[in-house]
């Protein structure tokens, strides 16, 4: 029994002594974007591998998200003979829920990942000493790029996301299901206001930051060769999940 | 001169370093030898700035290096170099961006100077121009060890740092890399701290030769002396005996 406390003290301490650890990792990051050198061109590198790699995978899941959204919205709808509310349905659960939390999902799944094995592999290989004898910073050259790029690529795949998600539901429920296309658009005009937008980019905005600085952090703390950045990696994609759906409680509830 | 003092360092309870002390003198190559995962790395770990030690100085011309912080530290940064072990070259980056990294990051040289620049080290390295546009994972071991070692020499440092520069070459690259790191440095006159257990290599390369064993440096001399030295320790190494290995 004690070696259970004791475990489950030791495992409490962990976490602690990671999130302060992350906490001031994403500081140092963040305060090297205000100190000199500027390395702009490194930014728009990572906006691109962050951002613009990962659009095709994220319109693939907002067509579909959208289309059986809008197909189990409509035979629900149906039943109180509401098919009219069909786009107000569709594009309040995307711009509020679906689209900032299927967007971090899928960023963290594929750009996460990356950046973890990127900067793991530079890690064991001594990539990061390297620059740090070159008296560059290793947090100010490698990290700091991509969480500016992951702070500004999320919400704007985020919106890419709604709009196709919005035109997926077009598809299935007005082509498909025969609901009116004017009552989709109008409906949804009708209900969607700007509260529900800036909630969906203030949600972007954070799960962006918390997915790159995960996926940064893991990757800069690997150890032990191969089998540490397959760990690390790993341990990026779960843990910036759970926190991409632990922030999203935690923002819903503050912007309800 | 390069002054060590007293360092120690411990890991998870377990002292690496118990108490080194070791002077580099100027202008001249001290190779530190010693078997695996005796602690030279972190030695040399130390002196770069990426390990802070325990307790212990790193005295670089009356400065202790270990203490310094900022802006101190970055300008010490800029007088050395260092040839990792595995060469450390960015896998994103060519060779000839590799090469020009320091110059591009810390001078404002002309692109045109910087390129001559480059060319130089590469011819210095005996690699010809078509390897310019290669990335690191297209170059053999040799070829990885020789452009590293440009980059390290590009900013023409006053000290060189060399973490194993050999391990993992066959023997003629060996001969070819000890040899190019005697001519850069019969070259430039640098001072130089190499970590190695290539014996005899090193012996033909070394001003002074240290051995370290179990966190301390428990000989210390010419090459000659060492390869005469009465330690049983130090002839075990040097002959590679099996019971020294299994120790």
């Amino acid at each position: 029994m004690a070696n259970l406390v004791r475990q489950l003290g030791q495992r409490s301490l962990n976490i602690v002594q990671e999130a302060g650890g992350m906490m001031i990792f994403l500081l140092e990051g963040l305060g090297l974007a205000f100190v000199p050198p500027f390395r702009f061109h490194l930014i728009l590198q990572e906006i691109y591998k962050i951002g613009v790699r990962s659009t095709l995978i994220v319109m693939l899941t907002a067509a579909f998200t959208g289309m059986v959204m809008a197909l189990q919205g409509y035979y629900t709808l149906r039943q109180y003979g509401s098919e009219g509310a069909l786009g107000a349905a569709v594009a309040l659960s995307l711009i509020r829920e679906m689209g900032p939390v299927l967007t971090g999902i899928m960023v963290s799944a594929r750009a996460g990942s990356a950046v973890t094995a990127e900067i793991g592999i530079m890690r064991i290989t001594e990539q990061l000493d390297a620059l740090d004898t070159m008296a560059v910073n290793p947090i100010q050259y490698v990290v700091m790029p991509k969480l500016l790029a992951g702070v500004m690529a999320v919400p704007l795949l985020t919106a890419i996301f709604d709009v196709v998600g919005i035109l997926g539901g077009y598809l299935v429920g007005v082509i498909l299901l025969g609901v009116s296309s004017g009552a989709y658009f109008a409906s949804m005009k009708q209900s969607v206001v700007a509260l529900d937008i800036n909630g969906g980019i203030v949600k972007s905005l954070v799960f962006g930051l918390t997915i790159i600085l995960v996926a940064c952090y893991k990757g800069y703390h690997t150890q032990h060769g191969a089998e540490g950045v397959s760990k690390a990696t790993n341990q990026t994609v779960v843990l910036s999940a759970v926190l991409v759906l632990a922030w999203d409680y935690v923002l819903t509830s503050f912007f309800m | 001169m390069i002054k060590i003092i007293n360092l120690v360092k411990s890991f998870a309870g377990h002292k690496v370093l118990d108490g080194i002390n070791l002077e580099l003198p100027a202008g001249q190559i001290t190779v530190v030898i010693g078997k695996s995962g005796v602690g030279k790395s972190v030695l040399l770990k130390h002196i770069i700035g990426l390990l802070k030690p325990d307790s212990g100085q790193i005295i670089v011309e009356g400065q202790d290096i270990s203490r310094l912080r900022g802006r101190q530290r970055q300008e010490f940064k800029r007088r050395y170099g260092v040839l990792f072990q595995g060469g450390a070259l960015f896998d994103s980056l060519s060779v000839f961006e590799n090469i020009a990294f320091p110059l591009r990051e810390k001078t404002r040289l002309p692109e045109a100077e910087i390129a001559q620049r480059v060319r130089f080290r590469l011819a210095q390295m005996h690699l010809s121009a078509e390897v310019e546009t290669k990335l690191p994972d297209e170059l053999s071991g040799g070829m990885r060890k020789r452009v590293a070692l440009a980059r390290a020499m590009i900013q023409e440092p006053e000290i060189m740092f060399y973490d194993e520069p050999v391990t993992g070459l066959d023997p003629p690259m060996t001969n070819t890399v000890f040899h190019l790191i005697t001519k850069t440095h019969q070259e430039s006159g640098y001072t130089a701290l190499m970590v190695s257990h290539d014996i005899p290599e090193v012996f033909h390369v070394a001003h002074q030769v240290a051995m370290l064993h179990k966190g301390r440096i428990i000989a210390a001399g010419t090459p000659q002396e060492i390869q005469s030295h009465p330690d049983p320790v130090v002839q075990s190494f040097i002959r590679g005996e099996i019971d020294f290995l299994e120790d």
